[in-house]
């Protein structure tokens, strides 16, 4: 079986080719740098994307953060709702942490707020 | 004053650090919005800085790198100060509520004024005048910075990067994007956009398809979509009705300059911002511009890059440095939209940025002097949405004349 993807890692954007058979990767083509086969590779067995959003602050302003490392890509929306409930007390600087484990990532801060 | 930066944003805060670090320490910078850090304020989301910083950060985070060195460098800003006129002299007249109106003349100044959104009026859409339109980068404002979502069932027109994410983020924040909608057979956007902001949710990409009509009294209800043949005309028949209560525009950017024009500076009618020499100076001697004011770019890794060159050159010119051993002109072959700069008037090796105007395969860059080939660069594929560079060594640089840039391709 091929898969045609699209790397994400940087804005080239590399068209890569994933062989497998019996659902073992036997081969990878297209990419340009030895970190477009760790995310065909990775893409092909276990998703993963990084999520930014906005939580709350306590005075109701949207506070900027995002998963510290990818998460499984088929939990990104239930992050979401996780992060619905959050509310932030301000001030808060970046890197700052929100939550500490949302599907085996810290929520950091991803701007200085208030 | 020696040097009067207007604009806040990732252009203006990267020429200022590098003009402070050659040497000028008499300067401001001026900015409109509450805080530094122009539009990247507002974006969220991540890819920021790979080239530049080697990691994917968001845009605050990129912004952040830059404010905290105009802060521990303490170069003056003004906030929430609007700037009103340039004269060709430099003298800057600008208003804020502390000091009223007031002038500043300058030695210098550096242009970095960023660009806006183009609005409906330009689109000549059918149809009613209901709420629930927005330009892409309104709505993501609205989101990130306000927490208002603008609306539940989403429309884009506009496949650039900011309407891909965009879809992506209303998608995150419960809305359903029904469909982002090409005029062009190909997306303006990067792939790895389409990759993670369209693919990742199901979203629909609809390539050749415009907007051709909008319904709705007080709200939005629907618009209608069709196909668009291969001179960008819809085709009678093919209109399909698409319920919903948004519509973000992601048509295109348009340099900010209307400043630069009070201030007698010629701008290109290709890029919508001044032409330059290779150290950004305009056609006003000791006015520069950097950034999306001087044409749009797709990373802002380039913008910091060019700003950089403004920011030391500028500072060059203040102490009176003048090297002027060439006066050649950039053309360009129709196919090759333009390039920046569009002028060389110094022997040093110069990159020369540029966008296509349609999607080639197998592209070769071609330079010409004099009919002789100095530069040639191979490319796999080049698209309108993705600048490219190719650099031109100092040597093969001629006195006067032209230098013509060709692109060599199959469609």
């Amino acid at each position: 079986m091929v898969r045609e993807l699209t790397c994400i890692i940087c804005p080239m954007g590399c068209g890569i080719s994933v062989t497998s058979e019996n659902g073992k990767i036997t081969g990878i083509s297209g990419n340009t740098c030895p970190r477009g086969e760790a995310y065909a590779r990775e893409e092909c067995t276990n998703p993963v994307r990084t999520v930014t959003t906005t939580v709350l602050s306590t005075d109701g302003r949207p506070v900027p953060v995002k998963t510290e490392h990818p998460i499984p890509k088929s939990k990104v929306l239930d992050c979401m709702k996780q992060l619905d409930s959050v509310r932030v007390k301000l001030p808060v600087k970046i890197g700052d942490c929100i939550c500490e484990d949302v599907f085996g990532s810290r929520i950091i801060s991803s701007a200085n707020c208030g | 004053m020696e040097l009067v930066i207007i604009g806040g944003g990732p252009a203006g805060m990267s020429a200022a650090v590098a003009a402070y670090e050659s040497g000028v320490r008499d300067m401001m910078i001026i900015e409109r919005d509450e805080a530094l850090g122009g539009i990247l304020r507002q974006c969220i989301h991540n890819g920021f800085g790979l080239h530049r910083f080697g990691e994917e950060l968001t845009g605050p985070e990129y912004a952040w790198k830059y404010e905290k060195q105009v802060k521990e460098l303490g170069i003056p800003f003004k906030l929430n100060t609007t700037v009103l006129d340039i004269t060709p002299d430099k003298t800057i007249t600008a208003v804020n509520p502390e000091d009223g109106v007031f002038t500043i003349k300058a030695k210098a100044v550096i242009l970095a004024m960023g660009c806006r959104e183009r609005p409906r009026g330009a689109l000549n859409i059918a149809g009613t005048r209901p709420a629930g339109i927005y330009s892409a980068g309104t709505a993501q404002k609205l989101v990130n910075m306000k927490g208002f979502m603008p609306g539940r069932s989403v429309v884009i027109l506009g496949s650039g990067d900011i309407g891909l994410i965009m879809a992506r983020r209303m998608t995150l924040e419960g809305a359903e994007v029904k469909a982002v909608c090409e005029l062009m057979p190909y997306s303006g956007g990067l792939a790895r956009n389409i990759e993670q902001c369209l693919n990742d949710f199901k979203i629909p990409l609809r390539l050749s398809h415009t907007v051709v009509r909008v319904f709705g009294k007080e709200r939005l209800t629907g618009v209608s979509v069709a196909r668009v043949d291969e001179n960008r005309r819809p085709v009678p028949g093919t209109e399909e009705y698409i319920p919903c209560d948004t519509l973000l525009l992601s048509v295109g950017l348009i340099p900010e300059n209307e400043l630069s024009k009070s201030a007698g500076i010629a701008l290109s009618g290709v890029t919508g911002g001044p032409e330059v020499n290779q150290d950004r100076q305009t056609t006003v001697p000791g006015i520069f511009a950097c950034g999306n004011v001087l044409h749009v770019h797709d990373l802002v890794d380039f913008v910091s890059e060019e700003a950089e060159t403004a920011g030391k050159k500028a500072a060059e010119y203040i102490i009176g440095i003048r090297k002027k051993n060439a006066d050649v002109t950039l053309k360009t072959d129709g196919r090759i939209r333009y390039t920046v700069p569009q002028r060389i008037t110094e022997k040093s090796d110069v990159n020369v940025y540029f966008r296509v105007g349609d999607v080639f395969r197998g592209a070769c860059i071609n330079v010409y002097s004099g009919g002789r080939l100095i530069a040639s660069r191979k490319k796999a594929r080049v698209a309108p949405g993705e600048m490219e560079v190719i650099k031109i060594k100092k040597e093969l640089i001629p006195d006067s004349g032209e230098l013509y840039f060709e692109l060599e391709a199959k469609k």
